[in-house]
């Protein structure tokens, strides 16, 4: 499928910067939803809004899809500004919202005839862009079907078709892969994939694992606020940099702990005890990249205990954003 | 213009995709039908040295508008925020590149559209009438274009209830409510001073209809029909609004 870019006639779009925000407030009453965001986004980027739920993501996504205004700050979509150009802005963007919900009685094709309706798609291209997005999405089989009998797989991707029908040059998908079985997940992703380069793309997630899968850029949000903006490789180093094994063994717990700091490369040695486990826990930290789980495994073997369980500790987004508060900390510190 | 077009025809065919539509036009029809049959059996059976003709119309055009349309425009108007509120579609609304009038616009048109087609459907019984009596049809003209100012009042009443809260019940028992107040206000006129009373008149839909229903189109009656109807699309739009400072949907 190719995505041209059509926009609204007549209207000048400064397409290179496809999406500016600048000190970017919104309060609902006392609460504060963002609290000082600025990021900018360039054509053609896959950017990943990455954050636990409540940190903000959906907020700064329906500032920019023209939902409301924000408190303070500006959002600029292709150098025009979401509020006083709300219009213009919309017809630019296409836009999944995080738990799509579509008009259950209305038929599919039907359905995303009224979206390009709206939009302002009319006659043959109309009905040449719903061809496009059907095939693309993948709902040929289902195409008269009412949208509430479908699955929540294909449901997803009539919320997906939708935000593609206008040829959007901007895509902002807010956790698009939620709620869904893996091979569902898979074919989003992939889908995302595909889209690549023809559209930019703002997606968020609160999968450490998918942002770092599907997008170039990373923008890491936590409580309102930008903690950290990196590329998904270097979200990936930081993600595999920490070596973390979990190790429970049968044995007197001080003793296997000094064996486990003996092996070469351990840095840190945690125990970790659990309630309902009479084993000794611990977490191995050890340095960047080396696999220490087959020297971990015969230190434990050799003095005779009894080795239950020896596995790799994933990063999660919690771990990640300790590490990330932690550094942001120490970086303060040594500046001062 | 043609993107209010296109929301409209999805109301339309939403209208006809679910029954409520269907039962709404069952229920006022039924009811039109049996005021017709009732009042003019009242006025051939007891309405000797009376202008029959007349009088029975004005009976069935209040008939029609109290009874008729009070109970059952807010049954087609609640769901028209409410429900999209309820699914959360209107999210998803919201951001398409439509302003909130286009969008309100195009509700009231589907609504009003819907109701215009149930109206027209009465027309069979002054047609009947008028194969056994033939009559002038100014009484019927002016007391149909009541009705159907009376059905815009309704409507954007109805509409601005709807756009208030995500349950169609509650959308529905609140225009009720309100439709019904605006007819209400003026029944007990005793119970007021005549100061009072000349304010509460003003203000009550009833009294502006009775003109209508003898067969009179005053051009006061008209702006108040039109104020009403815009004060209360006016509302809505401050409803509609909301949403940027509410923060949600």
């Amino acid at each position: 499928m190719k995505l041209g870019l059509t926009g609204h006639p007549g209207t000048k779009y400064d397409l290179p910067r496809m999406i500016e925000v600048q000190n970017l407030r919104k309060q609902f009453g006392s609460t504060v939803a963002v609290n000082d965001v600025s990021f900018q986004v360039q054509q053609g980027e896959v950017i990943g809004l990455l954050g636990p739920n409540g940190s903000g993501k959906t907020t700064i996504m329906r500032i920019l899809t023209g939902f409301f205004p924000p408190t303070s700050g500006t959002a600029k979509v292709g150098g025009l500004n979401v509020e006083t150009d709300s219009l213009q802005v919309r017809q630019l963007i296409g836009y999944l919202p995080e738990s799509v919900v579509l008009y259950p009685e209305i038929p599919v094709t039907r359905y995303l005839q009224f979206c390009g309706e709206v939009k302002g798609l009319r006659g043959p291209r109309l009905k040449s862009r719903i061809e496009a997005v059907i095939a693309a999405v993948g709902l040929g089989d289902v195409r008269k079907r009412e949208i509430g009998k479908l699955s929540r797989g294909y449901r997803q991707r009539v919320g997906l078709a939708q935000a593609l029908i206008a040829e959007p040059a901007l895509l902002i998908l807010d956790e698009p892969t939620v709620g869904l079985d893996p091979n569902q997940v898979i074919d989003i992703r992939n889908l995302i994939r595909d889209l690549r380069g023809q559209s930019t793309i703002l997606l968020s997630t609160h999968i450490l694992h998918e942002a770092s899968v599907v997008c170039d850029r990373v923008i890491i949000i936590h409580r309102g606020d930008i903690i950290a903006e990196d590329s998904a490789e270097a979200l990936n180093r930081r993600v595999e940099g920490v070596f973390q094994t979990l190790v429970r063994a049968e044995g007197p717990s001080a003793e296997i702990a000094a064996a486990l700091r003996g092996i070469p490369g351990v840095e840190q040695v945690v125990e970790d005890p659990q309630p309902n486990d009479a084993s000794a826990r611990f977490k191995v930290v050890s340095k960047t990249g080396e696999d220490i789980r087959k020297q971990i495994a015969r230190t434990i073997i050799d003095r005779g205990w009894s080795l239950a369980e020896v596995s790799p500790i994933t990063l999660t987004l919690e771990d990640l954003f300790v590490r990330l508060v932690k550094q942001a900390r120490a970086d303060e510190a040594t500046a001062n | 213009m043609q993107r209010t077009f296109a929301l409209y025809k999805k109301e339309v065919r939403a209208y006809f995709a679910t029954p409520l539509f269907y039962v709404v036009a069952t229920v006022f029809l039924s009811l039109c039908g049996l005021f017709f049959y009732q009042d003019l059996n009242f006025f051939t059976q007891f309405g000797y040295g009376v202008d029959i003709l007349n009088n029975f119309f004005q009976l069935l055009f209040v008939d029609m508008a109290t009874k008729g349309m009070t109970f059952t425009i807010p049954l087609l108007t609640m769901r028209l925020f409410a429900e999209e509120r309820k699914l959360g579609t209107i999210e998803l609304l919201f951001t398409y590149p439509l302003t909130d009038r286009e969008i309100l616009a195009g509700k009231f048109l589907a609504a009003a559209t819907v109701f215009l087609l149930m109206l027209a459907a009465t027309l069979l019984y002054p047609l009947y009438l008028y194969s056994i009596q033939p009559y002038t049809f100014r009484v019927v003209g002016a007391g149909y274009a009541g009705l159907i100012l009376l059905g815009m009042v309704f409507i954007a009443v109805g509409l601005f209830v709807s756009s208030l809260t995500d349950s169609q019940v509650v959308a529905g028992v609140g225009s009720l409510f309100l439709v019904g107040l605006l007819w209400a206000v003026s029944w007990n006129e005793a119970a007021g001073s005549d100061q009072v009373m000349r304010i509460v008149n003003a203000f009550s839909t009833f009294d502006h209809f009775w003109n209508f229903s003898k067969g009179i189109i005053d051009s006061t009656d008209v702006l108040y029909f039109l104020c009403v109807a815009i004060f209360f699309a006016y509302l809505t739009l401050r409803s509609l609004e909301s949403r940027r400072w509410r923060g949600r949907r």
